[in-house]
């Protein structure tokens, strides 16, 4: 398995259990769709698996490590080399320019290859835009470009966080059509977090999450 | 409405008291700093006008004599011819260690003054005494306290109405303290003459009459020294500004939503006006009381030391004690409300132009910034181009200190520009991805820390240019001192006889007995102290000539012609080849121009027997021994044996030295204690502004840290940001600093003082101060980044939760 989420809780300090004895497991290439209502802690459990945060008990295995085992830095290595994200905000970074921020990620884990960036630019029909910075850019370019940063690293699990959240219907359509296309041609595992049952139902798998549990 | 609107506006305080400390500190320090100077102004300012009420000084017209003093016999002339006048002696006397001015006076004839009056107040007898044989003494209680342990003086009499560092006494008991015998200063003309009198003209043509003008003398004299600290204090003023500045426009960027939300829920545009107006103008009223609390301590802490260098260098009567008055109080609020509005007017202004749909947000803010960096870049080269047009427009001391705000303010406003294209460098070079993030972030990040940075770089520069004009000075000054006091031994003896004494015992003991003797002149309305020398090999070879003329020497010891000091020559345009006027019917040649630093009025030196022919009782109380070095302790010794000379009245060079290099540097303590503040000032600026921009980085920060960069790495980046900013706007500020110390040397001091230095450059004093830039950058930047590499990652996860 690539991901594998093992019993896991979490609580935010000063408030209930956010989590509570989840589990869930992935295999490298899959896809896997996460739904739940608001605060139903789905952010938070995408967060863990990709060595944002930690956990209180329980453990998540990525690629075979253990990330309760991690410090800081371990944790940012892994981030680096093995995961990749994506989220509802875009979350670019403002001061480099589209090409910056695509190639960016790849550059930071050592994986560059120029030739998969441009092909990855093609493909989300961003190659007119890279000399732009991200607040030129439409909601749906910006999101591209997100995708197109996460992809270029080559990872092995990809996390979006409602990617889709921001747009519109048409432009929602259109971006995960790239993504899931993308991800598919270039095998990487997908956790996706989302409100929408008509995405989700366009996964290799579901899980739903209600009060910090998978029902 | 009302009501609810400003409960909105305020609880954006509420929610960032950060924000709100900041600008009330940038207001407090700038309102702080610039009343601190102003209270000492105003203070040294009341001093010379209660000095000058307290002895009458200006009060009434008066004689003067352009060449020395008024003979005795031409005051009994004048008396006869009806005149009613009142003589008048005053001088610098050494009583014991103390140096005093001694002001003598005819109590008979003179216009009530209240020291005398209090004095018959408090003893009927007091004009008996100061008539009678042994007299007495009037002086400021500390003084008349340190006057008192010491022997031989006459009676002293303690009281407040003496300004200090002067004694008032009965004009013939003043001639004996100041070896002036029969000599008289000036005449005062009383108010009520009798009718039909001749003309003073015709009586006395010799004699000029001076318009009363009440404390104009130190006022003016001391004029440059306040223009300079009022220099500083517009400084450290504009510095704090800059603080204010930026606060507001933060502030005032993040309650756009808020403001537009106001205006569609039906406030009127004009009441919003005028309600953030009232809120800024609370502000600043709070800003500024809190500056002149603090201004207040400042101002007491600098004052003993400012009330020092004036009275060391000037003679100025000032006292140390600090009071309250209206006149700083009410500036300085003027001054942070007017600041504030000045600060505030820009922001202000777009929010009143701010279209109600428009998206708000941090890079429409840095777009915006951008384009205003290039009307920036238009005003600075503006402003500079003003400056240098207003030094021969204006002239003087005021052209001199406008071309300096404007290289200042112009410079200021180039340093955006400036650094967004060395930042545009530094971004090609880069190698990467995290050095081209870090380069393409910090120039991201100037619009928000651009104002700090000027405020760094005018602190900078102020202090890179004013530590080089006063190391300039000083190297100056001690190359001076080893050529001026080239004697091994300075003696002062206590009156005329023992001079002579000692001159004729010393004679056969030493290599040569130089005569200190000088006399009091006025030369093209220059007061000038002429000196007379012997003719000997110490002064042809050691004497600081600037400009000469062939054969000088050989001329000025025939009497034949004078050197003047490089004040003189300045303020009287007076150079070689041209002709003084010493005194009427003594006019020389100038043979040469001497340098003649520390010294604020006018000197001449000519021969002795020519100076002994145009004055009379001239004292001979002061000696330069030439000796060998190692001879000096035991000619100390013997001479205070044979004469009990006490020790003060004996200086070898190195004492002599010491003691003038204590006189300079003490000047120079108010100046340094400001330079550092003003620099503690934009370290603070820096902190200030990252703090600021603190929650407007995080969202820029944290997509990099979830890319897979520790807290740790991110925070010593940032840490390396505000560095790397500063070292480059300390690069920046070297050149602009050198341009200051030359204007300071080149224009200012030869305005404010009548000298010109040359100008040294001091490289390891640059990297000093390069080097605590980057301390204090250091140190401003540590509390954010510290702040940073503790956040848990809970609190950079809500960046991606919430929407920017």
């Amino acid at each position: 398995m690539l991901l594998q989420i093992e019993d896991v809780s979490k609580t935010y300090p000063g408030a209930r259990p956010v989590l509570q004895g989840v589990s869930l497991s992935l295999a490298a290439g899959e896809t896997l769709a996460l739904t739940g209502e608001s605060g139903s802690g789905k952010s938070t459990l995408l967060h863990l698996a990709g060595a944002l945060d930690t956990f209180d008990s329980g453990e998540i295995l990525l690629a075979g490590t253990a990330l309760s085992g991690l410090d800081d830095s371990g944790r940012a290595a892994l981030r680096r080399s093995r995961v990749a994200l994506v989220f509802q905000q875009f979350n670019l970074i403002p001061s480099l320019t589209v090409g910056q921020n695509l190639s960016f990620h790849a550059r930071l884990a050592g994986r560059h290859d120029p030739h998969w960036v441009a092909e990855l630019t093609g493909r989300l029909g961003l190659s007119e835009l890279t000399a732009r910075y991200p607040e030129q850019l439409s909601g749906g370019q910006q999101q591209r470009v997100a995708i197109g940063r996460a992809l270029a690293a080559r990872p092995d699990l990809l996390l979006a966080d409602e990617p889709t959240g921001n747009l519109d219907e048409t432009a929602s359509a259109a971006v995960m059509d790239l993504m899931l296309g993308l991800v598919r041609d270039s095998g990487t595992a997908l956790f996706l977090v989302t409100h929408s049952q008509q995405i989700a139902g366009r996964l290799d798998a579901h899980a739903h999450l209600r009060g910090g549990r998978i029902a | 409405m009302i009501a609810a609107a400003l409960q909105a506006l305020v609880s954006h305080w509420r929610r960032h008291p950060l924000q709100l400390a900041t600008l009330l500190a940038g207001l407090a320090l700038a309102t702080a700093l610039w009343s601190a100077v102003q209270a000492v102004n105003a203070e040294a300012r009341a001093s010379y006008a209660r000095a000058a009420a307290q002895i009458g000084r200006g009060a009434l017209d008066a004689l003067e004599a352009p060449g020395g003093p008024i003979p005795l016999a031409r005051y009994v002339e004048l008396r006869r011819a009806g005149w009613q006048l009142s003589p008048v002696l005053e001088g610098r006397a050494r009583l014991g260690e103390v140096r005093v001015t001694v002001l003598g006076l005819e109590p008979l004839s003179h216009p009530s003054l209240p020291a005398f009056q209090s004095a018959m107040q408090d003893d009927p007898e007091t004009l008996s005494q100061m008539l009678a044989r042994g007299g007495l003494l009037l002086a400021a209680p500390e003084l008349a306290e340190r006057l008192s342990a010491l022997p031989g003086l006459p009676a002293i009499r303690a009281s407040d109405a003496v300004p200090p560092g002067m004694v008032m006494t009965d004009i013939g008991l003043a001639a004996r303290l100041l070896a002036r015998p029969g000599q008289i200063d000036r005449l005062l003309i009383l108010p009520d003459q009798p009718i039909g009198l001749t003309a003073l003209k015709q009586l006395a043509p010799e004699l000029q009459r001076r318009a009363a003008r009440a404390g104009a003398d130190t006022a003016q004299l001391t004029d440059s020294f306040h223009l300079n600290l009022t220099a500083f204090g517009l400084l450290s003023f504009a510095v704090g500004l800059f603080i204010v500045h930026g606060t507001v426009g933060l502030a005032f960027e993040q309650r756009r939503a808020m403001v537009r939300t106001l205006r569609a829920l039906g406030l009127p545009l004009r009441a919003l006006t005028l309600l953030m107006l009232g809120e800024l103008l609370l502000l600043a009223l709070i800003g500024g009381l809190i500056g002149l609390v603090l201004g207040y301590l400042v101002a007491a802490a600098l004052l003993p030391d400012v009330a020092a260098t004036l009275r060391g260098l000037y003679g100025a009567p000032v006292e140390g004690g600090l009071s309250l008055r209206p006149s700083w109080v009410l500036g300085g609020l003027a001054m942070a409300l007017t600041g504030t509005l000045a600060a505030s007017t820009q922001a202000l202004w777009r929010m009143v132009r701010m279209p109600l749909l428009a998206a708000p947000g941090l890079q429409a803010w840095a777009a915006r910034a951008a384009r205003g960096d290039r009307r920036m870049a238009l005003a600075g080269v503006g402003l500079i181009l003003g400056g240098i047009a207003a030094l021969p427009l204006f002239g003087g001391l005021i052209g001199g200190f406008a071309l300096i705000a404007g290289l200042m303010l112009g410079a200021a406003l180039l340093l955006p520009p400036a650094l967004g294209l060395l930042l545009q460098l530094g971004r090609r070079s880069a190698r990467g991805p995290v050095g081209e993030w870090l380069w393409a972030d910090m120039r991201a990040q100037l619009p928000g820390i651009g104002l700090a940075l000027m405020a760094l770089l005018l602190a900078l520069a102020a202090n890179i240019g004013v530590g080089t004009m006063v190391s300039s000075f000083r190297l100056t000054f001690v190359g001076w001192l080893d050529q001026r006091l080239v004697s091994e031994l300075y003696i002062t003896a206590r009156d005329d006889a023992q001079g002579a004494e000692i001159a004729r015992w010393l004679a056969p003991r030493s290599d040569a007995v130089l005569p200190l003797r000088s006399a009091e002149f006025t030369v093209e309305g220059v007061p000038v102290s002429v000196y007379g020398v012997i003719d000997h090999p110490t002064y042809r070879e050691n004497w600081p000539l600037l400009q000469t003329t062939p054969g000088a020497w050989d001329r000025v010891n025939a009497g034949a012609a004078v050197f003047i000091n490089e004040q003189l020559a300045r303020r009287a345009d007076l150079w070689p080849g041209a002709t003084a006027q010493l005194a009427p019917g003594w006019a020389l040649p100038i043979a040469g121009v001497y340098s003649d630093y520390g010294n604020p009025t006018g000197q001449a030196l000519v021969a002795l027997p020519a100076l002994l022919e145009h004055t009379s009782a001239l004292p001979n109380r002061r000696f330069g021994i030439r000796v060998a070095p190692d001879a000096v302790p035991g000619l100390i010794h013997d001479l205070r044996a044979e004469f009990d000379l006490p020790a003060s009245a004996l200086i070898d060079q190195a004492g002599l030295k010491a003691q003038s290099l204590a006189v300079f540097d003490k000047t120079f303590v108010v100046t340094g204690a400001l330079n550092l503040l003003t620099l503690g000032v934009a370290g603070f600026a820096i902190l200030t502004s990252l703090l600021t921009l603190w929650s407007l980085r995080l969202p820029q920060l944290a997509p990099v840290w979830a890319l897979g960069m520790t807290r740790g790495e991110l925070a010593r980046l940032e840490l390396a940001r505000s560095v790397m900013l500063a070292a480059f706007t300390a690069l920046l500020a070297l050149p602009l600093g050198l341009l200051l110390a030359w204007v300071l040397l080149a224009v200012i001091n030869v305005q404010a003082f009548g000298w010109r230095l040359p100008m040294y450059l001091f490289p390891a004093d640059w990297l000093r101060l390069f080097l605590l830039a980057l301390v204090a950058a250091g140190l401003a930047a540590a509390i954010p980044a510290r702040r940073l590499y503790r956040l848990p990652p809970s609190e950079l996860l809500k960046v991606f939760a919430n929407a920017r």
